[in-house]
């Protein structure tokens, strides 16, 4: 039984894997040509394994940034974790603390949004957050690691769109997560904030920010549509 | 580094899970992903050197079209990272 849920959660690792190669490889390139090299990349995604992050860390990196801005930056560019964590709890709820503790390990965007597409599914077996993440940080080590070889080999990553690599994961992410047009106006709301705390505040804060208010807006909307509905059919 | 990723992640689903969230917060939290994401991807596309760029100059926001319809129609992280990177590559190429 166990065994099973493992191998299904390998096969729901597809899309991830497909979607960490191009931008795995691009990672390891620009890492390699702001100094890093492969042992240093290898044990990045090994222990930190978080994409965006790591992408804006090399590039923090390359400037010259002192340790302290990196930490504090990655921090926030990753508080999202914090609330996608939240939302995956409820559906994990009778899982023990040390599993838990290994699952955490392994959400990232891309993952959560394959765990969160699967919970609806109504079957939780650990096996299968196991079997999505191994099989995700695997493929995500190997390409990283593989870019960060071949890296200083490329003249310039601009050549084969490698910057676009992360927004263009972000827009595929996003869409997938779209299922109604509430979303599309979520996604609106946030952008116009997101730009708007950047411009306004120095540092990474208009992720969490943008996101905490219109999430928050979000609710109303949907609990004031709730209420007109009934209050029509009343 | 490693701290600041993993706990983020792990005290949450840790701790929460073992809590009985309210409906209320569920409902904001199911807003979360799209917020994030969108948050994350707008200063990315439409923020260059200097502030904020809506002109036909901005590469990652001509790409970015067709890299929303892409992932519209095949739902597919793969196809999407690949083919924007390479309409980026084209549009450099036509527009220098």
């Amino acid at each position: 039984m166990k065994q099973e849920a493992f191998r299904q959660g390998i096969k729901g690792a597809a899309p991830v894997v497909l979607g960490y190669v191009p931008i795995g490889l691009a990672f390891g390139v620009l890492a390699a040509q702001a100094g890093l090299n492969a042992w240093e990349v290898f044990f990045m995604s090994l222990m930190v394994y978080a994409g965006s992050s790591q992408f804006i860390a090399a590039g923090m990196i390359a400037a010259g940034a002192s340790i302290g801005a990196i930490v504090l930056t990655t921090f926030l560019v990753n508080s999202r974790h914090i609330l996608m964590s939240a939302s995956l709890a409820p559906y994990v709820k009778n899982f023990r603390s040390p599993l838990l503790a290994l699952i955490g390990f392994g959400i990232t965007d891309e993952t959560f949004a394959v765990a969160m597409g699967h919970v609806s599914g109504g079957d939780r077996q650990p096996g299968f957050y196991l079997g999505l993440n191994l099989t995700s940080q695997l493929t995500w080590i190997i390409s990283t690691v593989l870019g960060a070889a071949v890296g200083n080999v490329i003249p310039d990553p601009r050549v084969f769109g490698l910057h676009f690599a992360l927004p263009a994961m972000f827009i595929g992410l996003l869409v997938i997560q779209m299922r109604e047009i509430l979303s599309i106006l979520i996604a609106l709301m946030a952008v116009t904030l997101s730009l708007l705390f950047k411009i306004i505040i120095p540092g990474n804060w208009n992720v969490i920010l943008a996101s905490v208010i219109t999430a928050t807006i979000g609710v109303v909307i949907e609990q004031w549509r709730l209420k007109s509905s009934q209050s029509s059919s009343g | 580094m490693m701290l600041v990723t993993y706990l983020p992640r792990m005290l949450p689903l840790v701790i929460l899970s073992k809590v009985n969230i309210p409906p209320l917060v569920l409902r904001w939290l199911k807003f979360i992903p799209v917020a994030v994401l969108s948050a994350l991807l707008g200063p990315e596309i439409l923020m260059g050197q200097s502030g904020i760029d809506f002109s036909r100059n901005n590469i990652f926001l001509l790409a970015a079209v067709p890299s929303f319809l892409i992932a519209y129609k095949t739902k597919n992280l793969f196809y999407t990272v690949f083919t924007g990177m390479g309409i980026v590559v084209l549009l450099s190429r036509i527009m220098v």
